[in-house]
């Protein structure tokens, strides 16, 4: 099961700023292992963030975003309190959602 | 000044009629290379270990089926906050000196009842293959950050293990007859493009010292004290440093004590 | 709600036939995955071919779209950009590394009410120039930077 996310949100002025750390290997597809073997391409292809029901971002992504990506954006409207959702899918076609609560 | 990269010493070097503009160069790679140490600092990914190892602390786990909440880091059972910047210490119930990582794992033998070789089966992870240590040594040290450090040298355990660390730092061996002090007593050096802290002069000290654990972006893996040193020892051909071994526990002891007075600064991020 | 699904496919340019298929009631609208990855894209070897599979063309330099990203990235691996765009109707942001296998590395799309700014790692291989490519109102702008890396990232 994937690891959980960091999600840091905060609201200034109407505006909120969310940071997000993804836990994933983003592995390019283009790496050999110590035995000479090519490691498969392991990455997050698609991400979407949300609020109140409402889409605030979505990305898709390639394998040459980070391993363990960063990901920072702001958006208007939300309140202390309210909470966002993140989620991803990778090309494996695993997923995880994580909630964080605006400070 | 920071150390520079080899290309841009290359230019530098290549500009010698240029003077002040060579000058002006060399600053402004600097500038720039501190601009990116600085960017990353926006989010560290250590934060995910740190996160991993709060849920192991508290998790029952092993034999016994008991968490390491009761783990005594030297401020008594389960005082987390500030103990790292206390390490390492003379244990009474161990009857020795120990880093963190070594009592971390003679708490998960004795409380929780892995045995040693399970414990520190694997002090270092790779990709998926992770490292309980990494994730628990994460965590707690982050509980020690801002805190000043705090190293004490009252027990003469801790005052042999400092006499120990010193001496194995100047000693020199292996078939580049390296010894830390080759590569650290000296400032402003570098290997290649890795900048060396002078570990003899107070300042660099401390530097070196605080910023360990730190997430390694070359490794995309965060790594702890105990691999810092197991790291250099390889870098030197010296044989493989043992994990929480007396001489690991001994320059860590030597090296910690040195960088007291300055405040802890880790999980941090490094290149 | 007597729509056909004939009727339902005929779409018109600009509405995804998701966003139909849920108007008409045959999808329960959720929280929206990007639509299915890009493939075409992502594979392709070069910039221009990149701006072609998005459909991009030859988009015009632009100012407006301001790069946030040291000079030069110590290690490769983790080279953090930041892309502001000031074009108004800005809807979406692309990261392209010229020199890398793939170029396109991350696209962004912005609903209304999301600022027009996103931060973000890459993996660069060598020295490149890295481009931000916006889409606004329909039309491409693009703006790019040179990224000097001291040690490449694509592993080993």
């Amino acid at each position: 099961m994937a690891d959980p996310m960091r999600i840091r949100a905060a609201s200034k002025d109407g505006v909120v700023n969310v940071k997000v750390l993804m836990s994933h290997e983003m592995e390019t597809g283009q790496r050999k292992d110590a035995a000479g073997k090519v490691v498969p391409a392991h990455f997050i292809q698609s991400v979407s963030a949300t609020w109140q029901g409402k889409v605030v971002l979505t990305a898709q992504w390639g394998p040459a975003v980070s391993k363990n990506p960063f990901l920072e954006f702001n958006f208007k409207g939300g309140q202390k309190g309210d909470k966002i959702q993140l989620t991803w899918t990778d090309n494996k076609g695993d997923k995880r959602t994580d909630e964080a609560a605006i400070n | 000044m920071k150390a520079l990269p080899q290309w841009v010493a290359g230019i530098v070097i290549g500009i010698a009629s240029a003077g002040a503009a060579g000058t002006a160069l060399a600053q402004s790679a600097a500038e720039e290379i501190a601009k990116y140490r600085l960017q990353l600092q926006a989010g560290n990914p250590a934060e995910l270990w740190e996160a991993r190892g709060e849920d192991l602390w508290k998790q029952k786990r092993g034999p016994k089926n008991v968490s390491l909440e009761q783990c005594d880091l030297g401020k008594g059972p389960g005082v987390v906050q500030g103990a790292y910047a206390e390490l390492p210490r003379q244990f009474a119930d161990a009857d020795r000196v120990m880093d963190f990582e070594t009592r971390l794992v003679h708490c998960m033998v004795t409380l929780q009842g892995f045995t040693f070789a399970q414990a520190a089966a694997r002090p270092f992870g790779s990709g998926t293959n992770r490292s309980d240590i990494e994730a628990l040594t994460a965590w707690i040290t982050s509980e020690s950050r801002g805190v000043i450090m705090n190293v004490a040298t009252t027990h003469p355990r801790e005052q042999e293990a400092y006499r120990l660390g010193e001496k194995m730092f100047y000693f020199r061996g292996g078939p580049h007859d390296f010894g830390c002090v080759t590569c650290h007593s000296e400032s402003g050096k570098r290997i290649r493009l890795q900048d060396l802290p002078n570990l003899t002069d107070r300042a660099g000290a401390q530097l070196g010292y605080t910023t360990w654990p730190a997430y390694r972006v070359s490794q995309g893996e965060l790594r702890t004290f105990q691999w810092r040193l197991y790291d250099c020892f390889r870098q030197q051909r010296f044989p493989e440093m043992k994990f929480t071994s007396d001489g690991s526990i001994a320059l860590t002891m030597f090296l910690a004590r040195n960088a007291n007075g300055a405040a802890f600064n880790a999980p941090a991020i490094k290149r | 709600m007597n729509q056909t699904r004939r009727d339902v496919l005929k779409t018109s340019s600009g509405a995804s036939v998701l966003a139909l298929l849920a108007a008409a009631g045959f999808v329960i609208p959720g929280p929206a995955v990007a639509a299915d990855w890009n493939k075409a894209a992502f594979e392709v070897k070069t910039v221009p071919e990149a701006f072609k599979a998005l459909g991009a063309g030859a988009p015009a330099t632009s100012a407006d779209i301001i790069m946030k990203a040291p000079d030069i990235a110590e290690n490769g691996a983790v080279v953090p950009i930041g892309i502001e765009s000031k074009i108004p109707g800005t809807e979406s942001i692309v990261v392209l590394i010229e020199k890398n296998p793939n170029p396109l590395a991350a696209a962004f799309d912005i609903p209304a009410g999301t600022e027009t700014t996103v931060t973000t790692r890459v993996k660069m291989g060598e020295t490149s120039n890295v481009y931000a490519l916006v889409k606004a109102n329909g039309k491409y702008f693009v703006a790019k930077k040179e990224i000097k890396v001291t040690l490449g990232g694509c592993g080993g």
